[in-house]
This record gives structure tokens, sequence and C-alpha cells, in this order.
């Protein structure tokens, strides 16, 4: 049943479009991009290419891993798993243990939690639940502000800015009140392991309160208005309805915090004295395991000196990675499922 | 899992007792407190970075190298000099390679298990301690070269910058249509001019935008540098020879018993986040237009 009105039948099949269908402007741009002829060679070099690049990222951390291994050797076989329970660090008689360093890395990274969390969660609260809107964007970008100064200012800033201010007014205060837990005891020097927890606190703060915040935006609207709708108060809300539900992914903030501080190099170095030794006083100097690789590397002489200093790198290496892949676990079975990160 | 929201028995209770509204305000005074104590130290590094850097920044500064121990005058112009070298060597080595892996787990590896494989190696390599990539750029380039240099310092930042571009890539590469490279096919545009011409350039701003995150990250880095490039006293512009460099100097002169020293740390690290943030900050101008350009 033919109708008429469409005319004709088609006999010819589509037209090839003509030269000048196409805008002068379009087709020039395009004309670039279109090569008569057989890409397939093309194409599988740039594939090759591609892979070889995001194989180059499983090859680094290969590297890394036979690297710290072959050259850790020699003190693996020296002194074995005692390494990390012996205290003495003696170069001159060729006799390592880590035990000082691993106290130091544990006891400094414990110490910058304490103080950060509390702060980075109290932040990621106020940013999120209760700041005017006009207020948000400019907190956060400030608190992620922390986190793009260098470590060595952070450093640089602590010697001569925050050591002085312990020595002179905090120090005293803390011996004078609490000398009683053991922890506040001995000469003020400033320097040392409290000053090492208060700027690795500085330091971490920008990373835990970011993820807390994204975890805490990632907690549905729903569950606020529920909570708020059976009379609790702003507080009562963000405790039962938001950070109860958000807990996890907090904890992998927190932990991914610990990563950053067990790993953090020049500042520490800078402040904590560097003195190998365990000593119950937060006012007493200490090593970590970072800082003592920071300095002694390249003056290390003997082949064992260098072995045991890798040893220590190793160490290092393989917790941090094991915090690393818990951290991302704990934040990804919170934020699954909602838009990736959104910037309030 | 919905998780139920736990009722506490005293929600009911009708007017909010003052237990309850001191409570509240308590918590809100502390969260305010919190912001205001995490503010106070970043107010406090700028302010003296400003006023202890500006009076030491001097003409003898930008332009001089390092005077001995204790002589006064001098500056960290070499060191400038070579923070930039270093930052080149390894932006040179990290941002083609971070692309280009960013590019195959976008557009190869996706959903694949060894473009898993990849994305999950890449955020261990971003945790992976600073100085421990000192140690293996030091067993890799200045163990087989015998001596400390600038190259090695590059090899060490490159490995850091790479997972930050491999995963910012990615992301933004994702961003872009399906709909788009499916136009460039249609037109007969082949696969890898697709990927560069098409897809990358739409995403050239957000890739660009995290080629300056992992500069900025190791612009300021000092650890991986302790016993790679290991600080000069004098210009250099071998690749194979020891180089000095901003961070390394700031360490160096902030831990020395030296007040003319001191003075030029802080100077050196006022410059030091002047370059950082301006080095993201044009790029990121110039990104932002160029995106402009490409959407019209």
């Amino acid at each position: 049943m033919a109708n008429r009105a469409l005319g004709a039948p088609r006999l010819t099949g589509p037209q090839p479009v003509s030269e000048q269908a196409v805008t002068a402007g379009t087709r020039s741009e395009v004309q670039g991009l279109i090569h008569a002829g057989d890409s397939r060679r093309a194409d599988a070099a740039f594939f090759y290419a591609m892979l070889a690049c995001g194989f180059s990222v499983l090859a680094i951390v290969g590297l890394i891993v036979y690297e710290l291994v072959t050259k850790s050797g020699l003190s693996w076989h020296a002194f074995g798993l005692k390494f990390f329970f012996r205290s003495e660090w003696d170069p001159v008689n060729d006799q390592y243990g880590a035990l000082p360093f691993v106290y130091g890395t544990v006891v400094s990274s414990i110490l910058a939690l304490i103080i950060a969390v509390p702060l980075a969660i109290g932040v990621a609260v106020y940013i999120t639940e209760m700041s005017p809107r006009w207020l948000r964007g400019a907190l956060a970008f400030t608190t992620e502000l922390l986190a793009a100064i260098p470590s060595v200012i952070y450093g640089l800033w602590a010697i001569f800015v925050l050591v002085p201010l312990l020595r002179q007014y905090v120090q005293p205060w803390l011996a004078k009140y609490l000398s009683w837990t053991g922890l506040f005891d001995g000469p003020p020097y400033g320097i040392g392991m409290l000053a090492a927890g208060i700027i690795l606190a500085i330091m971490v703060v920008p990373i835990i309160s970011s993820i807390t915040r994204e975890v805490m935006t990632a907690v549905p609207q729903q569950q606020r208005e529920a909570v708020l709708a059976l009379g609790a108060t702003r507080w009562e809300m963000i405790r039962t309805g938001v950070l109860r539900n958000a807990r996890a992914g907090i904890m992998g903030g927190v932990i991914l915090g610990l990563g950053r501080a067990l790993g953090e190099t020049m500042a520490v170095t800078m402040v904590i004295g560097n003195r190998p030794e365990i000593a119950r006083s937060l006012f007493a100097p200490g090593y970590t395991m970072a800082s003592v690789i920071a300095n002694e590397f390249s003056e290390a002489t003997g082949d064992l000196y260098l072995s045991a200093l890798v040893e220590v790198g190793l160490a290092l290496f393989i917790v941090t990675i094991i915090v690393n892949i818990l951290a991302q676990f704990l934040v990804w079975t919170v934020t699954r499922g909602t838009p990736a990160r959104s910037h309030a | 899992m919905p998780e139920t929201v736990m009722l506490p028995a005293d929600f009911a209770d009708a007017p909010i007792s003052l237990w309850r509204r001191g409570l509240n305000f308590v918590v809100s005074v502390a969260a305010i407190g919190a912001v205001v104590l995490v503010l106070l130290p970043l107010g406090a590094v700028f302010g003296y970075l400003i006023y202890k850097g500006i009076g030491s920044i001097n003409w003898a500064f930008l332009t001089q190298i390092p005077k001995p121990p204790g002589e006064a005058g001098g500056g960290m112009a070499n060191a400038i000099a070579g923070s930039v070298y270093i930052l080149m060597i390894a932006s040179s080595m990290g941002v083609p390679l971070g692309i280009g892996a960013g590019i195959y787990l976008s557009e190869y590896g996706r959903g694949t298990r060894f473009g898993n494989l990849i994305r999950f190696t890449a955020d261990v390599l971003n945790g992976v301690p600073s100085i421990i990539v000192g140690i293996v750029a030091y067993g890799l380039v200045v163990l087989s070269q015998g001596h400390f240099s600038a190259l090695a310092g590059g090899v060490a930042l490159a490995i850091m910058m790479v997972p930050t571009i491999t995963r910012t890539t990615e992301e933004m590469l994702l961003l872009v249509p399906q709909a788009v490279r499916e136009a460039a096919y249609g037109l007969g545009v082949s696969r890898w001019r697709t990927t560069l011409s098409i897809t990358l350039r739409t995403a050239t701003s957000g890739v660009i935008t995290g080629v300056m995150l992992a500069f900025a990250r190791v612009a300021g880095e000092t650890a991986p540098l302790l016993f790679t490039a290991f600080g000069n006293q004098y210009w250099n512009w071998k690749m194979n020879q020891p180089t000095a460099a901003l961070s390394l100097q700031i360490f160096t002169y902030a831990i020395s018993p030296f007040d003319e020293w001191h003075r030029q740390a802080w100077a050196g690290a006022l410059i030091l986040i002047v370059l950082i943030v301006a080095s993201v900050g044009a790029v990121r101008l110039v990104a932002s237009r160029g995106m402009l350009k490409g959407a019209n």
C-alpha cells in the first residue's frame, strides 16, 4: 500500500555526502585526524606503548621490593628477626638493632594521632554539618592547604617556632602538673618526642579531616532528616545519624593518617633529637626509622651498616603498605556506591 | 545493608532537656575550637615564612652561590636552579609514564584483571614513604653510576610523580563521554588518534591539574634527594654530578648552627613555597583557558 505522499521509492540508496556538505571549518579539523589506509599497525603500536607505561607502575613497585630485599640480605643473615628486638645501634662495632627506631616511630605516630584525630574530626564535623555554606569551600581549601606545605618547611618552622615555644611555656607547665605520669619528666629541651608528635599531628590533620569529610558527605541526607525528625539535637543527629554510619570510613582516614605519620621523614628528623634511646618521658629525644635512614644512609661506610639501614627501610615499607591497604579498604566500604567525591 | 539508626530513649523527652541542649552547645564550641586550632599553625607557618623570609631575600640571595660557613652573604642561586633542573628531569620521565599508564587504565584496562592490578599497585606506590623511594633510586642509579647525581634525584622524584598522575589521568579520561569517542570512530579516525587528539584533549584541563598536583607534591620533597642528588655548594649542570636543591639547602641550613644560614633557610623556604604556588597557579590558569578553547 504505497503512499503517494512519500513520493517515488528511492532506488539509488544513500547518496555519498558531497564535499560541500561538511562545513569548511569542521572538515579541515577532522581531515587532519583521518589518514587513508589501515591504522591497525599504529593502533597496535599505541596499545603496546600504553601497556608498557601501565606495566612500568608494576615494575617500579617490583624494583622497590627487589632492591630492599636484596640489599638488606646481609643484615637479615647476620641478625635474623632479632634485629627488631635489639636496642644497640653501634656502627663502630658493627652491631645493629632496630628497636629504638621502631619504638620512636610507633610512639611519635601514636602521639600524633592522639592529638590529630579529635581535631580532624572536629574540623570535618564543623565543615560538613555546621558551617554556613559560604564558609564551607574556603575552610575546606584552607585545611587542604596544610597538606601542600613541604615537610622540610614544617621542620624549619618547628625548629625555630614550635620548639622554643615548647621549651619555654608548654613543657615546664606539663612537668609541673603532669610529671607524676612519668611521661613528662626530665629537662625540657624542647626538641624530642613531644615536638615530633605535635609537628606530625599538624601534618596528618588535613589527611584525616579530608577523608572524614568525604565519608560524612557520603552518608545519605535522609539519615540526618530522620534523626532530626525524631527530636534529636544537632549533636545527637551528628553522633547517631552521621558519625555512626561513617565510622568505618573515618577509621580508614585515621589509618591513612597513621601511614603518613609512620613514613614522614624530614620534619621529624629535624625536631626529634636523633638519639637511639628508649625513654619513657616524651621530653626525651628519640629516633625514628625514617630519620635514621635520612641521617645515616649517605655516611654508612660498611656493607653491614648499609644493609641494616635498608632492612629498617624494608620494615617501614611493609608496615606502611599494610596500613595503606587497610585504610583504602575501610574508606571503600563507606564510599562505594556514592559519587566519588563531592567537594562541599 | 541499610543500617538502622539507634534511637536513644531520651530522644522522646518532649522538651529538650537542659543537659542535651548544653551538650549540643559544648560540642558546637568544641568543633569551632578544633577549626581554630588547626588554622592556627597554618597561619603561623605562613606568617613566619613571610615575616622571616621577605627580609632575607635580596639580589645576592637570588644570584650568588653559598659562601663558606659563617661568612655573611652568598645565596641559593645554584639551589634554585638545581631544583628546577631536577624537577625537569623528573617531569620528563614521570609525566609521560603517568599519563600513558592512565590512558591504559581508562581506555584499555577498564574492568580487566590486569587493569585492576595496575590501579591497585599505583595506589600502593602512592603510599610508599619518600625516603624508601630514595633508597631505591640510590640502588638503581647512584650505585651503577658510581656517584650521587641529578639524574638519581630526578628518577626518585619521577617515581613519586607516576602514581598521582596515573590515577588522576584515568579519572579524568573516564569523565569523557563514550559518545565522544564513538563520534570520532564514526568519522573514521583511528583509535590511537582518537585517544590522543579527542579523548585526552577533551580532558586536558583535568590531566594538567593532576600533573601539577604531582609536581607540587614532589617539588618540596627532601628525603628522596638526600642520597641521590645529595646537594652541591657550586653550580652544576651535568646529569651525572651531585646537584644542589632548594629543599636540601633549606634542610642543611636549618640544622646548622649559624644565624646567617638560618636566615637564608627562611628565605629559601619562602622561595620554595612561592615557586610551588606560582607554578601550580600559572598552569591551572593556562589549562582553564585551553579547556574553554577546546569546548567551543
